[in-house]
């Protein structure tokens, strides 16, 4: 065990900390940062995805150890201070891009990734960023409608719902 | 227009907030003082003899507080099977012991054979890699008709084969079925399998269990669907734990789908272990482990065979089946493929005979339950594949063909052959909007389209029924059911006027806090935000039986309906009290009690305070307080139905499947909140798609599971499926129930399947491969490929 020490969310941290330890664990276990959810155990379903020097990154490929003194994001870090939700974070809410909200920090994570990179994408672009993220119980529909709506384009061509 | 927050508003949801800023609580993220952690030694084979479990040097290893096997275990009760299905002989099904850990034998790739509990889970782990576990290995059963041969091996040696039950429905009208089929003009079959599938929520399970010697209570904080049924099977059948001595909590859950609503092993052993211990003991499933310990579903082998005569009205259905149920019975799996499939085999038409033969069949592989439809999935599917292949056969319109055979409007209420009275439902009505839709019209131009791409396009149709808010109790206790199917609401009024609706349904993903509070909001008139809904945690709920089968609105609401009922008729009392009028006379408006043609009125929080406060109340002749009740328990099921319609497009040198389009038009009745039902029917569709695509559970012939993970249990992700159009408009009424819902969580499970296979086929017809009828599920490209080449 050693101690560990980065910047999350704006803030230094440090924790104790395995060579075996995830980036994943150290948030959960370590510091008590449980928006950032587990999945799966083969990288697959996204749930645990985190900005790490402001690219995305699926927190259970990495050691806590390999990303010391980084600064990471994690969905905690993602609403303003007073709680008044990102844009992109608004936009899950109004198109109702999220159910039982379990995969939700890791696909807004990704996607605002997305944004970043490529502030106007396509449907096609949307879902091809999102293929790492797995969803049980949206079909993706409102998710990627929330993506498209959060970067400023028109989603009336994507179904009825929720207007 | 509906009010901001009352029904039929697509109001947004509460619980976002919550999710979108990581605040959800879920079970993993909680963690007890002194919590122990728990992993479980499972078997690596299928089948086999337990000669010795040597723990000795295990127990020696860092951080490890005691390990336990079925020794620990010999005075619990085996994990309860919630139905008992009686056979065609009038005999209860076979119902073997289902212990908490492996006693004796290991009948499953998974099933857990010894508990290790240590102060990390990582030295849990550690120490499992020490325990030898002495097994004599046995053949293992894994293929349906091989466990139905004379000699086959026993998956249970007490019982007198793997057959668990036959099943025959309505087994007085069979012989009246077979001679409806020698004289038919017309008789089309299709031997189809229903693939198995895993639920897979992306939550996986977890449980922890506590105990607290000061009041000797016992918790346990669990990743299920209903809390109440796992603390009467769990209290009642394995530990003996009076339910007032035990506390069930189900916090934020990461979906269910069907594979949370049942009693499993992890959860009775660390109830059991924290107690034993006296510290907190937890358990987190991996998703591997979760593939090999969660309840699997559908595994149906069929023969569905329609008989029609020279103008082609179906004269009759007849439906074979081998159902695996896996190594043990899951909570309600004995009822799956029967009267949630048996049931069902009407669909939408009116044919006068329908007979169901089902064999429930011990396999050496994990238990198989209900999924998302469970049971429904599997008859609408036999249904829309051989009526599509009846209209090819016989060269007609499959439009044509369904609206033909179809129970007309005026027909309802409609008694089925099969047992169910419809009560409501306008097919016609649902077709017409889907294909409008779908631009139907123009199929074949973009056929036309796709072909100069070098693409096959094909359209599939599938018309459903299902069957929701399965009751009433006393009915399905004669059909078997060892629980009763009512729910209850509490509605708990505050002094100040706000509301606490307490609920024995759970929501894990349906959006209930916002929608129930709806319901409150629309009756009284007052606004949402001042309704909390509580649910989730038997301490503070009332015994309700929980969300599945696509009941929670239909059955739930309606009871919260109910109570909401009796505060208002308490509260207008109160409120001609203080207003000196009759409380006949007074009348509620948008949370306003006014005597009637008068501008005389309380307000909802005057009302509520004199029932708190009650200085000027009649106390002589009403109590005070405003707080009621309700069970309710339905007359009949509820009857969603609707049309759905699938484009797809096929590369023909690959064989690859592209859903291009999907249409749904369905009839949910009333509808609550417009953008949750819509999102309900995203999610039902994509699994749907899942399972006729891409999803699959497969076991080899040794009984090892080869898809135990994502990689290779391929679920859809976002560029695997479409925009979907989706249209609620055909709505009609449920007529049994106060709000006229009929539910909406698993019509898109059910009805998509048959729809992408049959546009599989008709892409594949279309293009010249007219020897393709029929392909099992999942479409991978290889089969579909496959099939083309022939």
């Amino acid at each position: 065990m050693s101690r560990v020490s980065m910047v999350v969310n704006g803030r230094e941290v440090s924790a104790e900390a395995e060579g075996r330890t995830l980036l994943s664990a150290f948030l959960r276990e370590g510091l008590g940062l449980t928006g950032t959810h587990i999945g799966c155990d083969t990288g697959q379903c996204g749930a645990c995805v985190v900005h790490v020097n402001g690219e995305a990154v699926k927190s259970c490929n990495v050691l806590a150890m390999d990303v010391a003194g980084a600064k990471v994001t994690t969905i905690e870090g993602v609403a303003a201070p007073d709680g008044t939700l990102s844009t992109l974070q608004q936009a899950f809410q109004d198109h109702h891009g999220l159910q039982c909200g379990f995969c939700t920090p890791g696909m807004v994570m990704s996607a605002a990734a997305l944004l970043a990179e490529n502030p106007k994408p396509t449907e096609a672009e949307v879902r091809h960023h999102l293929e790492g993220n797995i969803c049980r119980c949206t079909g993706y529909h409102n998710i990627v409608k929330a993506v498209m709506a959060a970067s400023g384009q028109a989603v009336s061509s994507l179904g009825v719902a929720a207007e | 227009m509906p009010m901001d927050g009352g029904i039929g508003a697509s109001t947004k949801r509460r619980e976002d907030i919550r999710f979108l800023t990581g605040n959800g609580r879920y079970t993993d993220d909680i963690n007890l003082r002194g919590q122990a952690y728990v992993h479980f030694l499972r078997s690596d084979v299928a089948h086999g003899r337990i000669k010795g479990i040597d723990t000795n040097a295990a127990e020696a290893m860092p951080g490890v507080i005691r390990i336990f096997t079925s020794k620990d275990f010999e005075s619990a009760g085996g994990l309860p099977c919630g139905w008992q299905v009686t056979d065609l002989h009038g005999q209860p099904m076979q119902e073997p012991k289902h212990p908490v850990l492996a006693d004796g034998k290991v009948r499953h790739v998974g099933d857990p054979i010894c508990g290790v509990v240590a102060e990390t889970l990582e030295q849990a782990r550690d120490a499992a890699e020490a325990i030898v576990v002495d097994i004599e290995e046995l053949p293992p059963v894994v293929d349906m008709r091989a466990a139905l041969e004379d000699g086959s091996v026993k998956v249970h040696d007490d019982l007198t084969s793997n057959l668990c039950y036959e099943w025959g429905f309505v087994e007085e009208n069979r012989q009246a079925v077979n001679e409806a089929f020698e004289k038919a003009a017309h008789v089309v079959s299709c031997d189809l399998i229903n693939n198995r599938l895993c639920a897979n929520p992306m939550e996986a399970r977890v449980a922890i269990g506590d105990y607290d010697p000061w009041n000797e209570q016992h918790t346990l904080y669990t990743t299920s669907q209903n809390p109440h049924v796992i603390r009467l099977l769990m209290g009642a059948f394995v530990l003996g734990i009076p339910e007032h001595k035990l506390r069930v909590v189900a916090p934020d859950v990461g979906g269910g789908f069907g594979s949370k609503i049942y009693h499993y092993a992890e959860e009775a052993f660390c109830t059991y272990a924290a107690k034993v211990l006296r510290q907190p003991v937890k358990w987190t499933s991996t998703r591997s482990e979760a593939f090999l310990s969660d309840a699997h579903a559908r595994d149906h082998i069929s023969k569905i065979e329609l008989a029609l005569d020279v103008e082609h009205n179906f004269l009759a259905i007849r439906s074979t089946t081998l159902a695996n149920m896996g190594a043990y019975l899951s909570t309600f799996a004995p009822s799956i493929p029967t009267w949630l499939h048996g049931t069902l085999m009407a669909g939408p038409y009116k044919t006068p005979l329908v007979y169901v033969n089902v064999k429930a069949i011990f396999t050496n592989t994990v238990a198989v339950d209900a999924y998302r439809g469970a049971g429904r999935p599997e008859a609408t599917f036999q249904l829309e594949r051989v009526i599509d292949k009846a209209a090819r056969e016989l060269d007609v319109d499959p439009v044509e063909l369904r609206r033909k055979n179809f129970i007309k409007p005026d027909q309802f209420p409609y008694q089925t052959p099969v047992a169910l009275e419809y009560d409501s439902g306008n097919f016609h009505a649902t077709m017409d909007k889907m294909l409008e839709i779908a631009d139907y019209a123009n199929l074949d131009k973009r056929v036309e389209e796709s072909r100069k791409k070098g693409k096959l396009r094909g359209f599939g149709i599938s018309q459903y029924i299902e069957a929701c808010g399965i009751a009433p109790s006393n009915l399905v206790g004669q059909l078997g059911a060892r629980a009763g199917l009512y729910e209850t609401a509490t509605v708990r009024v505050n002094a100040t006027g706000s509301i606490s609706v307490l609920t024995g349904c759970h929501s894990h993903g349906q959006g209930h806090e916002t929608s129930f509070p709806q319901i409150v909001a629309d009756m009284i008139g007052i606004d949402a935000s001042q309704i909390d809904l509580v649910h989730g945690d038997t301490a503070n709920t009332p015994m309700g039986m929980g969300t599945y089968g696509s009941r929670s609105i239909a059955v739930g609401g309606s009871a919260l309906v109910k109570a909401t009922g009796k505060i208002i008729d308490k509260a207008r009392k109160i409120a001609a009290h203080l207003l000196e009028a009759a409380p006949e006379d007074i009348e509620l408006k948008d949370g306003k009690f006014s005597v009637a043609g008068t501008d005389r009125s309380v307000d909802w929080a005057e009302v509520t305070l004199a029932a708190y406060v009650p200085h000027n109340y009649p106390l002589e002749s009403m109590e005070p307080g405003l707080e009621e009740t309700a069970f309710y328990d339905p007359n009949n099921f509820t009857f969603p139905s609707g049309c759905y319609g699938c484009e797809v497009e096929v590369d023909p040198e690959t064989g690859k499947v592209e859903v291009v389009a999907f249409s749904a038009a369905d009839d949910f009745g009333v509808v609550i909140n417009p953008m949750i039902v819509e999102g309900q029917v995203h999610g039902g569709l994509a699994q749907g798609i899942g399972q006729a695509l891409t999803e699959s559970c497969v076991y080899d012939e040794n009984g090892q599971l080869l898809s135990g993970s994502f990689m290779d249990y391929t679920m859809p992700r976002a560029d695997d499926l479409p925009v979907f159009r989706i249209d609620n408009s055909c709505a009609t009424a449920c007529t049994h129930n106060p709000l006229g819902a009929k539910g909406c969580g698993e019509a898109g499970a059910i009805g998509s399947p048959p729809a992408v296979v049959n546009a599989v086929i008709d892409a594949l017809q279309r293009a010249g491969h007219s020897h393709v009828a029929h392909i099992d599920m999942p479409l991978t490209p290889a089969r579909v490929w496959s099939a083309m080449q022939k």
